[in-house]
Formats: C-alpha cells, sequence, structure tokens
C-alpha cells in the first residue's frame, strides 16, 4: 500500500515561503508527476515527503498514518536521486544491499533480492564494480536497484533522468514506466521537462511558485488547461497567446492557440503573416511567423518548405481556441 | 599551458629553495651530529662539524639517567590517546556543523578556533589548580585529557572542512535507505572521508608529541612525555649538550619518521578539496 496525503502542507526557510499551502491525495500505485520550472517548489515538496526536509506546518499521512514528524529512515520509502547518491566506497552488490542490511535482513535474503535486482536492471555483470567505473546510464539502474529492493511503500524520483543524455534519457524513461507497471508501487517523479510529466505520469501536478496550479491527467491539462501558466507549461511547442483586440473579439483578455491547431494557407485564413524562422525536423516543421500580434509559432507537416520571408495565412481552429480572463483563469 | 619559466630564473629559485630549506634543516642537522659527539666536542672552539670521535655513549647515558623507553611509550599513550579521543568527539560534533548548522554554527567554530588564539600561560593556574584538586597532575590521563581539549578545536575544524567535501545528498540517501544517524556515520560518513580523518589523525598526533608547555608543567616523573625527557637534560652549565642532543634526536625520531612516511597522505589531506 503506498497512498499519500497532504493537508495543508507549508513550508518556509526562514522567511521565504517555498510552499505557502498544499493539499493533495496521491493514490496507492498511482503515478503522480510533479512538473514546474525550476524554483517552483516540486523538489521541496517531494524532499517534505521523503522526510528529508521538516514541515513548517501541515500533515503528511502515509497510508492513514501521520508521518509529518516522522525520520525519512521510518517512512517506509525510497528515493532515487539527481546525482544518483551511490555510495562511492562500496561496490554496486554493496549498495543494493544497503537498505537491507540496515533493516537487518538476513544475509540469504540479500543475495536473492541483490541478485533478482540486477537481473531485473541488468546489472548482474557489474556487481563487483564501483560505482566510478560505471556509466551514468549504469549508475542510475544501480540507484533504482537500491530503491527496489526493499520493497518501499512508494518510490520518490528526482530528476532522476537530468544527468543523462538524450538518447539514454528516452530509454530509461521507458524502463521506469514498465518497472511501474510490473511493481505497481506508488511512484512520485519530479521533473522541469514536461515531456517527461505527459508521457509518464497517471496524474500531473503542476506547480508554480509553491502553489498547485493544477492536478489530473496529462490530456485533461493539455486539453482543458486551468489556467494561462499550465496552458502555457504543457505542450511542445508551448502555446501562442493573443492579448488586446484580437483576443477582444472571442469576449477574452487574452486567447491561447496551439501551434498544432493552427491552420496554414499560401492563399486565404484569418490571420496574415511573414514567415520568420522554419525549424524543420522531418517529421514536423515549427514556424515562426511574424503576425500583427506578434510571433506565432505554427507546427505543420514536415514537408513544407517555406523559408524566411514568405508570406503566408493562419487559420487558428475555432474549437481549440483557449480563453482566459484578466487574471489567467481560464474561461 | 604551463606557463613558461627562463632556465635562470628556474635555477636561481632552485638554490634559494634548498638554502632556505637547508637553513630551516640545520638546527635538526646539528643535533644529529652533537648526538654523536663527546661532551668535551660538543662545546668546544672552534666547533668541529662531524664528530671526531664517533661515540654512542651518549645514547647509553641518556637511557640510564632518565629511562627513554617510559618516556617514549607515555608519549605514544598520550599523542595517540588525545588523537583517537578527539576524534570520537570531533567525528559527531563536524557532522552536526557541516550537515545540520545552525545560524550559530560559524559562531561556534570561530570561537573554538579563537580558543587557540590565546596564549596557553593565560590559563596555566586555573588549569594546573584544577588538575591539583582533581588529583591528575602527573597522570597519563590527565594528560591525554588536556591533549585533546587543547587539539579539539583543530580536529573539529579539519574534519568539518573535509565534511563539507562529501555531497550531502550521499546522506541523504543513507537517511532513505534506513540508516540512522549511528549507521550514516559509521557506514558512510567515515569510509568516504578517510582520507581527511588520516591526516587529521597524523597531524594531531605530531601536535601533541610536540607539545611542550603542558606535559613540562602538569607533569613530573611520572607521566613525563618525551619533551619532558628532553628538558630535564638541559642545564644551565651546558655541560650536557650532547646529551641533550642525543635525548632530542631519540624524542624527534619517531615522530620525523612517522611524518616521513606519511607525508603523501598529510600533503592529500591538507590540501584535500582544494582542487576537486
Amino acid at each position: 500500500m503506498g497512498s499519500i496525503s497532504l493537508s495543508h502542507v507549508n513550508k518556509s526557510f526562514g522567511d521565504v515561503q517555498v510552499i505557502p499551502d498544499i493539499s493533495l491525495e496521491i493514490n496507492d500505485g498511482e503515478f503522480v508527476v510533479f512538473v514546474g520550472p525550476s524554483g517552483c517548489g516540486k523538489s521541496t515538496l517531494l524532499r517534505l515527503i521523503a522526510g528529508l526536509e521538516d514541515t513548517t506546518s501541515g500533515h503528511i499521512r502515509l497510508d492513514g498514518q501521520d508521518v509529518t514528524d516522522a525520520p525519512p529512515a521510518r517512512r517506509g520509502l525510497a528515493m532515487v536521486f539527481q546525482s544518483y547518491a551511490l555510495y562511492p566506497h562500496m561496490s554496486v552488490r554493496d549498495n543494493i544491499a544497503f537498505p537491507l542490511k540496515m533493516a537487518k535482513t538476513p544475509q540469504a535474503e540479500i543475495d536473492r533480492k541483490v541478485d533478482y535486482a540486477a537481473r531485473t536492471l541488468n546489472l548482474a555483470s557489474y556487481l563487483d564494480r564501483k560505482p566510478r567505473a560505471l556509466s551514468g546510464g549504469q549508475r542510475q539502474r544501480v540507484a533504482i536497484g537500491r530503491a527496489i529492493v526493499r520493497e518501499p511503500k512508494a518510490f520518490l524520483f528526482d530528476e532522476p533522468l537530468s544527468n543523462l543524455d538524450a538518447a539514454l534519457r528516452v530509454n530509461m524513461r521507458l524502463e521506469i514506466t514498465e518497472l511501474h507497471q510490473q511493481l505497481k508501487t506508488t511512484m512520485i517523479y519530479v521533473t522541469h521537462d514536461q515531456v517527461e510529466a505527459m508521457t509518464m505520469a497517471d496524474r500531473i501536478v503542476v506547480l508554480n511558485a509553491g502553489n498547485v496550479e493544477q492536478f489530473g491527467s496529462p490530456l485533461d491539462l493539455y486539453r482543458k488547461p486551468a489556467n494561462r501558466f499550465v496552458a502555457g507549461f504543457i505542450g511542445s511547442p508551448r502555446m501562442n497567446f493573443i492579448d488586446g483586440a484580437e483576443a477582444g473579439k472571442h469576449d477574452a483578455h487574452s486567447i491561447g492557440v496551439r501551434p498544432e491547431h493552427i491552420r496554414l494557407s499560401t492563399s486565404e485564413g484569418a490571420w496574415q503573416g511573414v514567415v520568420n524562422v522554419s525549424e524543420q525536423l522531418g517529421s514536423d516543421t515549427f514556424l515562426h511567423v511574424q503576425t500583427d500580434f506578434g510571433l506565432l509559432t505554427v507546427r505543420t507537416d514536415g514537408d513544407q518548405t517555406f523559408t524566411h520571408g514568405d508570406k503566408v495565412w493562419l487559420t487558428p481552429d475555432p474549437n481549440r481556441i483557449y480563453k482566459f480572463d484578466a487574471a489567467g483563469q481560464a474561461i | 599551458m604551463a606557463r613558461r619559466v627562463p632556465t635562470s630564473t628556474r635555477i636561481g629559485f632552485t638554490i634559494l629553495a634548498w638554502a632556505i630549506a637547508l637553513l630551516l634543516f640545520s638546527p635538526i642537522l646539528w643535533t644529529i651530529l652533537t648526538a654523536f659527539k663527546t661532551e668535551a666536542e660538543a662545546i668546544a672552539a672552534p666547533p668541529t662539524f662531524l664528530p671526531e670521535t664517533f661515540t654512542l655513549e651518549n645514547f647509553g647515558a641518556v637511557q640510564d639517567r632518565s629511562d627513554y623507553i617510559k618516556h617514549a611509550t607515555n608519549s605514544i599513550i598520550v599523542s595517540f590517546g588525545s588523537t583517537l579521543l578527539g576524534l570520537v568527539i570531533a567525528i559527531p560534533a563536524a557532522w552536526s556543523m557541516a550537515f545540520a548548522p545552525t545560524k550559530r554554527t560559524k559562531d561556534i567554530l570561530m570561537w573554538m578556533l579563537s580558543t587557540k588564539m590565546m596564549p596557553a600561560v593565560g590559563v596555566l593556574i586555573p588549569i594546573y589548580l584544577i588538575f591539583r584538586d582533581l588529583r591528575l597532575l602527573d597522570t597519563l590521563h590527565g594528560l591525554t585529557l588536556i591533549m585533546t581539549l587543547i587539539n579539539l578545536p583543530i580536529i573539529i575544524w579539519m574534519l568539518y572542512t573535509y565534511f563539507k567535501e562529501i555531497p550531502v545528498d550521499i546522506l541523504e540517501a543513507a537517511r532513505m535507505d534506513g540508516a540512522e544517524l549511528w549507521n550514516e556515520i559509521t557506514h558512510v560518513l567515515v569510509p568516504m572521508a578517510i582520507p581527511g580523518i588520516a591526516s587529521t589523525l597524523l597531524l594531531n598526533v605530531i601536535l601533541a608529541w610536540n607539545e611542550a608547555f603542558w606535559t613540562i608543567t602538569l607533569t613530573s616523573g611520572r607521566a613525563g612525555t618525551l619533551t619532558a625527557f628532553i628538558s630535564s637534560f638541559s642545564s644551565p652549565q651546558g655541560l650536557f649538550l650532547a646529551k641533550l642532543s642525543a635525548a632530542s634526536l631519540l624524542a624527534i625520531a619517531p615522530i620525523l619518521l612517522l611524518g616521513w612516511f606519511s607525508q603523501k597522505q598529510l600533503v592529500r589531506g591538507l590540501t584535500f578539496g582544494a582542487v576537486k
């Protein structure tokens, strides 16, 4: 079991309030991603759940039990750090076995569990190496191995992939998702990368300045962003925002249109513009078009061959125009 | 890229460095040479450089007169004992200052250091009286205790500096892995800080070994260390110069050898963290 409940959690460092007041319910077995720009408090929130930081006020419950004041060692959670945080003086085997040793598990059982974890994570041939003799991806696997052997109530991941190169990151992303499907244990995953958030999460918590902007499934956030911040943060390339008179036509303070919801034409359309930069990815082309209300990004198919200076017409899909009031809330 | 230095400059600096090194070493060299001279030759004017009559007599005389072995044993007990005791106190102290600092931590560190700025003689009378009343005068445990207290600020400072270099993530990982404080320190922190702890140990053994002020004032016959042993040979008549040299040589030889064999470790430890 591993349901996690936060009620009115507040965290301040001295006079600086990092998390004003957060309440969240995370269900057992759920994969929840905390996402937000750097400094939004997502790592702090994770560390509060882990017990590595003291909660200033509010309560954290694990399976209904109040653990607000329990030290990390007593919470039964496992954490994977951005820096991997392996014990440099121990072999891979001893690293993975460490939590079991701390739990005074019998040696035979330690051996069995370490071997099983090593096989699952393709580490069997590295067990006697020291961490410094491993690549980044292997180190990350050891860190995950160390987390899974103790069968925790929940896994906490603190930006675990940000030190890996792009190709490896995609691989590890899949591996972690598979691991979740296999173990069905609650996972909380912190990232600033909205692609990781969208692809891995059952539900996403979008954080901004220590506040929860929205908590919902990836597609909910994409289709029904609660406010301008979420609309801009979720989706890649990010949503185009238009203020002023054009927004007024839709009875809104500002409107937003995603790059993939704009139709492109050379002859007719709602807005006229001139191509500024064309980014060809092969599968898609991103056009950055200068219009009367600023630079708009348009996503179009990979065969487009527009170049700088071409005149184009843009037409937003009328059903996919997001409207926001002056406070940035979705209308 | 290495900076280009003209050969003449390099030769000049090499000669200068050797000259300074020899100048600094000359008293030790003179002590070594004098230890093998007869008393008469030791005070001869003009002095001889190498002993004319090479003799080991002084060493035998020194052992006969005031038991070198006993003093050396006392030195070993006090210097290692005080350092080990210091480490036991300092490791948890440095842990808390490095990994759980409060607003006052910096002040406490500075305050500890400031105690080393005070001349020892300033607290001679109170400490002497306390030692007298607690019957610690001329005892090995009393001397070990005062030596621990004297060197504790340095031990804590050194360990604090090394501990600051250890990524806190790794200690947090240990906490998440279910390690209570004791296991976090013994299984993770200490093994990772071994180079730093080793050089702290070495430096403090050397400091305690060479300490003279407190050993001479707080001991007499029973608990005297090698520094007290040397001082017992300095007589105003100046007739025991060769014996004094022999005693000094015997006293500094063990620590000189220890320092010689561990200089790599010492330098590594003292510059630990200067270059990552």
